[in-house]
């Protein structure tokens, strides 16, 4: 093990794990955000109207929505614990801080989603419709509340405020717990990860119900799904990429390292171009760029000819500020995951642009292409979320915590062979519940709803599980 | 400032150490039955509608009370980072197998009933089945551990290896866990079943508690003949650990005089009574070192600044009672009897391929 595991160190295998286990976590999370808070629209649609339709809408839309609820749940657990085991000296530095929205986010989010996830499920027909209703709702603004307590912690990682060194332990210690919750770094990223995940739901929601009206199953009811699906992906296409833009400006002012990488801008620059791609080196040598005017300093600065700072120059300001050492991230990995990001976005708003057109025009149904499209951009926002946070955590290095800790001092002084260990322990676990959870999730989604009366609808198990 | 370097405990830590193991014990009261309940499944079912009614009575709460551990692992990387940092580096293999069993359990009870093929229900029973009995084991093992040391070098630096976890010692206190989850189970199930499982419950509550009540018996005894912070804090004369052991004494009568409520009350005092003796034990360290008392980890010096102790004071104080509220509510929302559904015309149409 020892020699086959030599040169490989601690600090990259911990880095894969975390990369892994958390991309693969937050495949499953915008999901859950997204499409709790459209169940629960469709269920207020149902006790409000008494429509039949979207009762077998909610029902259908439901199941899915526990299947990846409960991936989400324990691949959540692991999230937690892994900070101590491969990062316990960043635990160590952060935990004054970084541990309170963690330990707030279980006790106000954690427990408001289980708990009323499990009478959502187990409580039809038990309690009254009002309370069963409530309770998705409740379950639902948990899983909006856990993101608050998340990014949040996230944010202060990438723009500490609120906190002072203690010289004596060298740990970070909080003195203002308003700050760490106000930080504009949270207010940004928490606006632009929720509107990604109502987009993630309703881009799912809109791809399914295209299935099956391309299909010809349940047309009033998948038509209905369809329409709620297609208004949320519009609203929330627009603020995502809204509130993203607005991301940008706060990134360009404190972490222009991220800005620069997202462009692979070597030299500061006055009225900046943004490149759509770029073919051949990113650094001097390209061989084909599409570019566009003056758009990389409206983007970072709103102003058409605004000042944007290049790597090079970045570079000799942090080691004038931090010492020697290269605090350039991976620049082909930030200027990819930018523009696939980005690109998703702009594709997803077109997908629900040209969807209000065609349920505008009475075409959405007979329109067999669209639909067919609709249901492969399902995996547009999971790519896009994806991307995003690639974006966000690679920009950052080789900070953990930007400007205190760097990430190689924050990895746990332990054997390779451990996190080898877990490494491919948790890859293997993760891989089989992707192959199980995708595969269930498509069986489950291509079988439509049965048409019920009124009486069938209202039956209930007696055994659910 | 810097209240970490004094060696006297200020109020705020003490609070935050009683709420942990406030949270842990809430969290073995609640989990402890779900473990129960998973690993006597194959033992109290005989077909697949059996399973489901034992899967069905911790349906709608095992989520939340899962919720426990999540909140309990959180408050401690707030409240004492170095105890968080040093626990779940330390005990690393011992952590993954714990979250591959909780992760494998999770998804069984959300997918098993998602398909109705034998095969795919099968695998998602083992899971249950050894998801729920390796925690149960496993954190008997870590809190043994606790209190009877790890190799533990200055600095909370960790020196030892896996095999220093799983001492003797460490398995009788892993064996203790899991043979007292299966009694709460099975007095759970006497509770919250009716028909043959039930009758199967209480026949396997009965003969389990014995058995349970000598392994807990031989650990308690142990842990006072060896544990070196055993000396303070009201455990001589063991008052404590006495009252687990009388209800647990007693576990047996309970269930053959059909009081079925009293005996999941008795071993829900004895999980309480074990967990807080070991606390107790534990105090003030959070960590004992098996190499040098010097180097046990003290709760003092692993804890975090009094504003962020004060932060999460105020937060538990507002919230905490709306959690309690909204999750007891559940359990008496389904305080119904789960039982085989009552006639065929009743039953879920659903056929089971054997």
């Amino acid at each position: 093990m020892n020699t086959f595991l030599a040169g490989i160190s601690t600090l990259s295998l911990a880095r894969w794990q975390f990369a892994i286990t958390t991309i693969f976590h937050f495949l499953f999370v915008p999901l859950t955000i997204g499409l709790g808070l459209l169940v629960a629209i469709l269920q207020t649609a149902f006790y409000r109207t008494g429509d039949l339709a979207y009762d077998r809408m909610t029902k259908f839309f439901g199941k899915l929505f526990l299947v990846n609820f409960a991936i989400g749940v324990v691949t959540g657990i692991v999230q937690e614990f892994q900070f101590g085991m491969d990062w316990s000296r960043y635990s160590t530095f952060v935990g004054n801080i970084f541990g309170a929205p963690l330990a707030i986010e279980g006790l106000l989010a954690f427990f408001m989603e289980s708990t009323f996830l499990g009478i959502w499920i187990f409580g039809r027909g038990r309690v009254s419709k009002r309370v069963h209703l409530a309770s998705i709702w409740m379950a639902s603004l948990g899983t909006i509340l856990s993101a608050a307590f998340i990014i949040a912690a996230n944010s202060w990682m990438q723009h500490p405020v609120g906190y002072a060194i203690d010289h004596a332990t060298g740990q970070a210690v909080m003195t203002n717990f308003w700050a760490v919750m106000t930080n504009s770094t949270f207010i940004a990223a928490y606006g632009h990860v929720l509107a990604a995940a109502f987009l993630t739901g309703a881009v799912f929601m809109l791809g399914i119900a295209a299935y099956h009206l391309r299909k010809g199953h349940d047309l009033v009811g998948f038509g209905k799904a369809a329409r709620v699906a297609m208004v949320v992906t519009v609203i929330m296409a627009i603020f995502t990429m809204f509130l993203g833009d607005n991301q940008a400006k706060e990134m360009e002012v404190q972490q222009p390292m991220k800005m620069a990488a997202a462009e692979a801008l070597y030299n500061t620059q006055s009225g900046a171009s943004f490149s759509l791609l770029t073919i051949g080196n990113l650094k001097d040598n390209a061989v084909f760029q599409v570019r566009v005017p003056h758009i990389l300093s409206v983007l970072a600065t709103n102003t058409w000819d605004g000042k944007v700072k290049g790597i090079n120059q970045l570079q000799k300001e942090a080691t004038a500020k931090y010492g020697a050492g290269s605090y350039v991230p991976v620049i082909w990995l930030c200027y990819w995951s930018f523009r696939i990001m980005v690109g998703l976005g702009f594709l997803l708003f077109i997908l629900g642009g040209v969807a209000l057109w065609l349920i505008r025009k009475r075409r959405l149904e007979q329109s067999a292409r669209f639909l067919r499209f609709a249901t492969w951009m399902i995996a547009a926002p999971f790519l896009a979320n994806t991307f995003g946070w690639i974006f966000t955590e690679v920009g950052r290095q080789p900070w953990v915590v930007y400007g205190l800790l760097s990430t190689s001092k924050a990895v746990t002084l332990i054997s390779p062979g451990y996190v080898a260990t877990s490494l491919i322990g948790f890859t293997a676990i993760y891989t089989l519940l992707a192959i199980i959870e995708i595969g269930l999730m498509i069986r489950i989604a291509k079988v439509p709803p049965a048409i019920e009366t009124p009486a069938e609808a209202e039956r209930v198990p007696e055994l659910i599980y | 400032m810097l209240a970490s370097l004094t060696t006297s405990p200020s109020g705020l830590e003490q609070l935050w150490f009683t709420l942990i193991g406030v949270l842990w014990l809430g969290y073995f009261f609640l989990e402890g039955f779900d473990f129960g309940v998973g690993t006597l499944m194959p033992f109290v079912s005989k077909d697949d509608l059996d399973r489901r009614v034992v899967i069905n009575t911790i349906g709608p709460v095992w989520d939340g009370n899962e919720v426990w551990l999540l909140t309990a692992g959180g408050a401690t990387f707030a409240a004492f980072p170095l105890w968080y940092a040093t626990v779940f580096s330390g005990f690393y293999l011992a952590l993954f197998l714990v979250l591959a069993a909780l992760i494998f359990r999770g998804m069984a009870f959300e997918f098993r009933d998602k398909r109705e093929d034998a095969r795919w229900q099968f695998w998602w029973d083992q899971a249950i089945f050894y998801g729920s009995a390796l925690p149960a084991l496993l954190w008997g093992v870590a809190f043994a551990d606790f209190i009877h040391g790890v190799p533990l070098a200055a600095h909370a630096t960790w020196t030892g290896n896996f095999f220093d976890l799983v001492k003797p010692y460490a398995l009788v206190g892993g064996l203790s866990t899991l043979s007292l989850f299966m009694l709460h189970g099975a007095t759970y199930l006497g509770l919250k079943t009716e028909g043959d499982v039930r009758v199967r419950a209480r026949a396997i509550a009965m003969r389990l508690a014995p058995v349970t009540f000598v392994i807990v018996l031989a650990f308690l005894a142990w842990t006072y003949q060896t544990a070196r912070t055993m000396h303070h804090e009201g455990l001589v004369p063991p008052l404590l650990p006495i009252v687990g052991l009388v209800a647990l004494a007693g576990v047996g009568w309970l269930v053959r005089d059909h009081l079925e409520g009293w005996a999941f009350i008795a071993t829900a005092l004895a999980i309480v009574a074990l967990f807080t003796t070991m606390l107790l034990n534990l105090y003030p360290n959070v960590l004992v070192s098996s190499v040098s008392p010097h180097f046990d980890l003290t709760m003092v010096a692993s804890a975090s600044h009094r504003y962020t102790l004060e932060v999460m004071s105020w937060v538990a104080l507002i919230f905490t009672p709306f959690v309690l509220l909204y999750q007891s509510w559940t359990y008496w929302i389904f305080k119904k009897r789960v039982g085989r559904p009552g006639s065929p015309k009743d039953a879920p149409k659903r056929k089971i391929k054997v």
